[in-house]
């Protein structure tokens, strides 16, 4: 594996499956009493959130906690940089304090990227803009693969607004990588018209879609895309791209319903809908803190490192 | 005091005279002076390069007034003479604006006082740029202004346009010169629409944004008999519309900037924010007919749209750095690199698209040659073959090149700025 997790393109297959397997073997630490194995001891982590995310910052926390790295949270309200300072002076400051890992989520495209110039420790991929969010993706994998138990030649929909969706993204990219077939659907205007060059399909009409599916995974419509003018109103898009009661009964028996939260219910997902058995919703949320141990696991613990010895 | 400078054994490359041929030149009181006067005059050797009428911009910004910390006209200058410019155009968006004669007085007088190269200031098209009153362009004419440009923004409103077109007929040879980008399709965009600004998530501009105001400008250019100059092209649409309006017969010249011919869109993997530019950086089919669009005269010239930020500025994320990258240092290699040394362009044809060409436009004719007798001695000598790296020191405050850490083909030697030798040995003499 690469120094740094910024993009799901910096992965192979192999590493995929590796990193899911290393997830493995750390979810068993989640159900202990003690929750803690030792392999991090004395290094340390830091999440430098630029944007506001509660689900991904305490998912990092607890999976470094975890693994009983030192742990620092670096928001940017009420911080240096409230004051004005710049990426790179806080990417300086953070390595001259020795900094082992930086988790960085930031509202700028390819803000992970830049960083890796200044600093140098792993840099984490916690979400930038609307480029990546690859550990949700890999969470999402994970989800996927215990639930159906491969990957390779399922079918999914990813649903909503992929334009500016960077979980679309790193999603997308990664299950073609381990050979599932996706469809994006969604209106025109929020679907990008270069994607099937992503190895995708693109659908406008999700009733044709839901039959063929193994897993259906709703992207959150932010309602401030309808003041831009890309779908009419927010009732118009929920009746025609939610994920109804009645729309789920096409779905075939066993498929999956995802989201990565926090849902808009009543407006990409129904409220009875999100509750289902087949809606894995916190799984992912529960998976979300063993793929990141694994991963804070492979980029700190060095080549060779294998997740048995230290669980 | 008599001072004389024998340049002996270049290749001449004068495209105003139609002329490319090893020979002597002899300078003489700041002019070209007659061969066989050359007792007592100093000699450069210039064997093995080409010397060729000093480069002429139509497209930098200075900066001074209002953000010297990113260039002052002096340090411009000097990047504009290490770059073997003798004249330079430079933009109206200043702090404050040149939209009357007072600032382009101020510019002109600290050009004066830096002494390094001919500095022609461009006149706002509207006040403070805002699109919506003219300047004062009559005004400014008179005190030498020939090329007016909102740059930096498009005119907005066609009616404005076509008045300040029709208003310019009044005077000769004054050029209205625009920035070509339709605001609601390009705004928060950050790099060309296509493939790799979805893929990293970059917010877009298409090049339909350029080109339904190219296709505007033409028409308003037909309606009003005026003369239009198109900046910067980057899209193979925009170039197909230059060249049907040039046939058609319209008043209308356009040029491209280095960057556009050298780079496309897929160099922007790597988020670098001194790709970053306005117009953006397009796909291998725009950048291919840009090209070829310089090669067969579609597109006049070769300008440099010169915009140097701070250093802070540019290392940022990159939807938060400003579009931009400096250009005098580097337009020459960048020419002889991308389009000389791969047979797309002769020595003829680079030297008339980066200095007669757009001496004409701009109306200096002391500048774009011919090298004869009685010229004045504006004039650049470089070495084609020699390779270099991009990289500071810059003349320029600044230094966010585009092609920083990249190697280039052509390097400027001398540059000779009125008879006098402001550049010698690759550096500026003052």
């Amino acid at each position: 594996m690469n120094q740094h997790l910024l993009s799901i393109h910096d992965l192979s297959a192999e590493d995929v499956v590796r990193i899911l397997d290393t997830a493995e073997s750390f979810r068993e630490v989640g159900t202990r009493v003690i929750k803690k194995v030792p392999a991090l001891r004395g290094r340390t982590v830091v999440n430098l959130f630029y944007e506001n995310s509660t689900r991904t910052r305490i998912s990092f926390e607890l999976a470094a906690k975890r693994l009983s790295a030192d742990v620092i949270n670096f928001s940017t309200s009420g911080s240096s940089v409230a004051k004005g300072e710049s990426l790179k002076d806080t990417a300086l400051t953070l390595q001259a304090m020795g900094a082992d890992a930086i988790v960085i989520r930031h509202s700028s495209s390819g803000a992970p990227l830049t960083l890796t110039r200044w600093v140098r420790g792993s840099v984490l991929n916690a979400g930038d803009g609307t480029h990546e969010h690859p550990t949700q993706a890999l969470l999402d994998l994970y989800t996927i693969r215990e639930r159906l138990g491969r990957l390779e030649g399922l079918r999914a929909a990813i649903v909503g607004d992929v334009l500016h969706s960077r979980v679309a993204r790193s999603l997308s990219f990664a299950l073609v990588k381990m050979g599932a077939g996706v469809t994006l659907v969604g209106p025109p205007t929020l679907i990008p018209p270069d994607a099937p060059a992503w190895g995708v399909d693109v659908s406008y009409d999700i009733g044709a879609v839901l039959p063929k599916l193994d897993v259906c995974y709703m992207l959150r419509v932010q309602r401030e895309r309808q003041r831009q003018q890309y779908f009419p109103s927010v009732r118009e898009y929920a009746r025609l791209f939610g994920l109804t009661r009645e729309r789920v009964g096409m779905l075939p028996e066993g498929a999956l319903i995802m989201h990565p939260g926090p849902m808009n219910r009543g407006v990409e997902i129904d409220s009875d809908v999100a509750d289902l058995p087949q809606a894995v919703i916190e799984e992912q949320v529960t998976n979300g803190i063993a793929i990141r141990m694994a991963l804070l696991y492979l980029l700190l613990g060095g080549a060779g490192a294998e997740a048995g010895e230290a669980a | 005091m008599s001072r004389r400078v024998l340049l002996t054994g270049a290749r001449v490359v004068d495209p105003a005279a139609g002329r490319d041929e090893v020979a002597d030149v002899l300078v003489e009181d700041g002019a070209i002076a007659a061969e066989g006067s050359a007792a007592r005059a100093a000699v450069l050797d210039c064997d093995g390069l080409v010397l060729a009428p000093g480069l002429v911009d139509l497209h930098a910004h200075l900066r001074e007034p209002g953000r010297e910390d990113r260039e002052t006209v002096e340090t411009g200058s000097r990047a504009a003479a290490l770059g073997g410019f003798t004249a330079v155009s430079a933009m109206a968006n200043t702090d404050p604006v040149a939209d009357t004669a007072a600032v382009v007085h101020e510019v002109r007088d600290l050009a004066a006082r830096a002494g390094l190269c001919d500095v022609f200031p461009v006149g706002a098209i509207t006040r403070g740029l805002r699109g919506e009153e003219m300047a004062a362009i009559g005004e400014m004419v008179e005190a030498g202004v020939r090329i007016f440009s909102d740059d930096g923004h498009t005119v907005p409103d066609a009616r404005v346009l076509r008045n300040a077109l029709t208003y310019a007929r009044a005077f000769d040879g004054v050029v209205i010169a625009e920035h070509c980008e339709e605001a609601s399709l390009v705004e928060g965009g950050q790099m060309h629409e296509g493939y790799h600004s979805y893929s990293l998530g970059l917010a877009g501009r298409p090049r339909e944004a350029e080109e339904i105001v190219v296709a505007r400008d033409l028409a308003l250019a037909r309606l009003t008999g005026g003369r239009l100059h198109v900046c910067h092209l980057s899209s193979a649409g925009s170039v197909d519309l230059v060249r049907r309006a040039k046939a058609e017969g319209l008043r209308v010249t356009a040029e491209v900037t280095p960057h556009h011919l050298a780079f496309t869109d897929e160099d922007l993997l790597t988020y670098d924010t001194n790709l970053k530019v306005n117009p953006p950086l397009r796909a291998p089919d725009d950048r291919e007919a840009l090209r070829a669009g310089l090669a067969d005269g579609a597109i006049d010239a070769v300008a440099t749209d010169h915009a140097p930020h701070a250093v802070e500025e540019k290392e940022a994320e990159f939807d938060q750095a400003p579009p931009g990258t400096i250009g005098l240092e580097t337009a020459l290699a960048a020419v002889v690199t991308h389009l000389v040394e791969p047979g797309r362009l002769s020595f003829l044809r680079a030297i008339e698209a980066l200095s007669t060409v757009p001496a004409r436009i701009l109306g200096v004719p002391d500048h774009g040659g011919p090298i004869a007798p009685g010229r004045p001695a504006n004039l650049v000598v470089f070495d084609p073959a020699a390779e270099w790296v991009v990289e500071p020191p810059f003349a320029s405050r600044s230094r966010n090149s585009a092609f920083l850490g990249r190697t280039l083909r052509g390097r400027v030697i001398h540059t000779l700025y009125r008879g006098e030798l402001v550049v010698a040995d690759g550096k500026a003499q003052r």
